[in-house]
């Protein structure tokens, strides 16, 4: 025999990641990634530029709300630049937990009739929300050049805050898309978390007018350093503090991997659910 | 455990068990916490699920390189065993090893995203049942060429017409190359053409020495295209080996008297709801036997409660062997009237004449319209043809038919 049998048995005990699966079926993985960035801006007249309006929108009103109305200090930075590094991080989060929360569900016609490794699912929805988020990314920089902000080597540390964020927003989407097989109201559920979220995260405001007693509680929420750091990283905002970067780390990382237990746990039955 | 090294597929004592209504058991974490709050405080009855078995111990092997039928009535399990070996969904206990490179055809066009088009959609599908991108550049001429839709290639598949999207979809399932293909009454879509065209690739498929296992409602597919045929009743395997006998067998369970046919359920989805089909007789024979020289009259009996477009129901006259003898349709002598029916109770009755079957065994299935398609209710009545009780009977006739013709001499 040249390779070795697919053997088929009742899965029992914990279940493995299957990053050598994962590995295996990439090709497919890119494919449902391009597909959902596709299908995003189908016959849409702006098509891509969605990717950029929306971020402007949300900087245009909080820039005015905080900034202009509430008059909350900025440190020294152009406040729509204070809140532009929030917005693109932010983003990228809401897209990302938004769309892989679906995406078993969404996806559930395909899911019923041919087998892949059903963690593409979500992972994909994710991959497609960095597009948007590199669009974004670009914009931001050539406003930090308009602006006169000077790029720090500070930058190159940038790659690991968005990788918190996407560890942090799969974490969830891996939960939650497992839980929408069963429970529906997940779909009610997210959007909330997505509209609460941002009011406890630093998107409008900068971090230090949290008072100094509900830090730690404030801090518990990953996005609290994926912002700051954003921030520090391109406007040479304060340094995070070790231990807020720590928390927001060991938070993510729990999260993804209850979250992808708990769905390679549950995916068995998808199929019968969906 | 036995193990053949020529075969492809090796099932051991699958079982897969269902709790009733978990297909669509999904609901409201609500309902989830307070009924679990309740059970805890004991103001109510823990829950008594119910299970049933899809399936129940099944095993058999398939054979490296043959054609292997799955056989049985709706429910009995066919699909759900088909979806255990494509890896959908998890047996409940067994285990079932496959030899190489496997690809499940459930459905045409797995995948297909109406707002991508052909071009896009040949990708993403190909890549869904398990080609490379490498693969599928490779064949993309081919699979466009089978699918004759090489001026649509840029248009989104949902502007294509359902015949051009069928075709494309299966131009690419025809062009993936597992060593193992699963196949679920793919066959039954698209016209008499086309289904011919998925006989004639299928069967190029076993030539090449690859393994395919099929389920299918098609007795003359079965039993021309299969080496080996396995028959689910209940969830269980009920006959395994040579197609011409277990289709015999299948087609003759519980059908020893049955000269009615009621339906014990009715969907609601399907327009017509039948109250019977029976045979009734001319002759003085009774019992399960019909004198060969006196017609047969297949009475259907059924109502339509809203007016639906002009359809048509389907009989068809199957063999012990399973081969279709003939075929009719209740729009057959009248193709030029708009064949509609009007609501209310009907009856038809469509006549075999005397003469026309030789002595045996005959089975009658019958395609009823459900939606734009139409369902297949397989072996519903079957019944003997004997000349016992003729001394006029035409012993030594050859041919499948025997009909009376006119025979002039000027």
């Amino acid at each position: 025999m040249p390779t070795a049998p697919i053997v088929i048995r009742r899965r029992t005990g914990l279940a493995a990641l299957q990053l050598s699966d994962i590995w295996h079926f990439r090709e497919l993985l890119a494919l449902f990634a391009w597909r959902d960035v596709l299908v995003r801006y189908k016959q849409t007249v702006i098509g891509i530029l969605w990717a950029l309006i929306r971020p402007l929108l949300t900087i245009l009103v909080f820039t005015f709300v905080f900034g202009k109305l509430g008059g909350l200090p900025s440190e020294g930075v152009p406040y729509p630049l204070l809140t532009f590094a929030a917005v693109l991080p932010w983003q990228l989060f809401a897209t990302a937990l938004g769309d892989s929360s679906v995406s078993v569900v969404g996806n559930a016609h395909i899911l019923s009739k041919v087998y892949f490794p059903r963690v593409l699912i979500p992972i994909s929805a994710v991959i497609a929300s960095l597009v948007d988020f590199a669009i974004s990314l670009v914009i931001f920089l050539i406003a930090l050049a308009v602006y006169g902000v000077p790029f720090s080597p500070r930058l190159l540390a940038l790659p690991l805050y968005i990788a918190l964020c996407i560890t942090f927003g799969l974490g969830l989407g891996f939960w939650f898309s497992a839980l929408f097989v069963r429970y529906r109201d997940v779909r009610h559920l997210v959007p909330f978390i997505v509209q609460l979220g941002i009011y406890i995260s630093p998107v409008g405001f900068s971090s230090d007018i949290v008072p100094e007693r509900w830090r730690t509680l404030y801090a518990l929420n990953p996005l609290v350093a994926v912002i700051d750091g954003f921030r520090w990283c391109t406007l040479g905002q304060p340094a995070l503090r070790l231990g807020e970067i720590t928390g927001a780390v060991a938070v993510s990382v729990i999260l993804l991997i209850s979250g992808i237990y708990y769905f390679r746990q549950t995916e068995r039955t998808f199929a019968d659910l969906v | 455990m036995p193990t053949s090294s020529d075969a492809a597929v090796e099932v051991r004592e699958i079982s897969k068990q269902y709790r009733l209504g978990e297909t669509v058991a999904y609901g409201a974490l609500r309902d989830h916490i307070t009924t679990s709050f309740r059970r805890m405080i004991g103001r109510e009855a823990p829950r008594r699920s119910t299970t049933f078995w899809a399936l129940r111990d099944v095993s058999f092997d398939v054979p490296r390189g043959s054609v292997f039928g799955i056989i049985g009535r709706n429910g009995a399990g066919k699909s759900t065993l088909l979806k255990v070996l494509s890896r959908i969904t998890e047996p409940t206990s067994g285990e079932a090893r496959l030899y190489g490179r496997v690809a499940s055809l459930l459905e045409v066009g797995t995948g297909f995203h109406p707002e991508l088009t052909g071009r896009e959609n040949v990708f993403l599908n190909g890549s869904i049942l398990g080609m490379s991108r490498r693969e599928i550049r490779a064949r993309f001429d081919e699979i466009v060429a089978f699918a004759e839709i090489e001026k649509f290639l840029d248009t989104p598949v949902k502007r294509y017409s359902s015949g051009m999207y069928v075709r494309l979809a299966f131009a690419v399932a025809a062009h993936v190359d597992p060593d193992i293909l699963l196949v679920d009454e793919v066959l039954a879509v698209g016209d008499a053409a086309f289904q011919r065209k998925c006989l004639g690739k299928i069967e190029s498929v076993s030539e090449e020495g690859r393994t395919v296992v099929l389920v299918s409602h098609n007795m003359n597919v079965v039993g021309q295209l299969c080496n080996n045929v396995a028959w689910l009743r209940s969830g269980e395997l009920r006959a395994i080996g040579n197609p011409t006998k277990v289709i015999t067998e299948y087609l003759a369970e519980g059908r020893e008297s049955e000269l009615e046919w009621r339906p014990n359920e009715h969907d609601p989805r399907r327009p017509l709801r039948f109250h019977s089909v029976s045979l009734v007789r001319e002759d003085e024979i009774g019992g399960n036997a019909f004198a060969w020289n006196m017609p047969i009259h297949i009475v259907l009996d059924f109502s339509l409660e809203n007016p639906m477009p002009p359809t048509h129901i389907a009989l068809h006259l199957l063999m012990e062997d399973g081969q279709t003898l003939l075929n009719t349709v209740s729009s057959d002598n009248r193709p030029h009237l708009n064949h509609e029916i009007t609501p209310g109770r009907h009856r038809y009755r469509c006549t075999i004449p005397g003469g026309l079957l030789r002595p045996g065994r005959y089975f009658l299935s019958m395609w009823e319209p459900a939606g734009n398609r139409h369902v297949h209710r397989e072996g519903i009545l079957s019944f003997t043809v004997t000349d016992e009780h003729n001394p006029g009977a035409r012993h030594g006739q050859y041919g499948l038919i025997t009909p009376i013709l006119q025979w002039e001499l000027d």
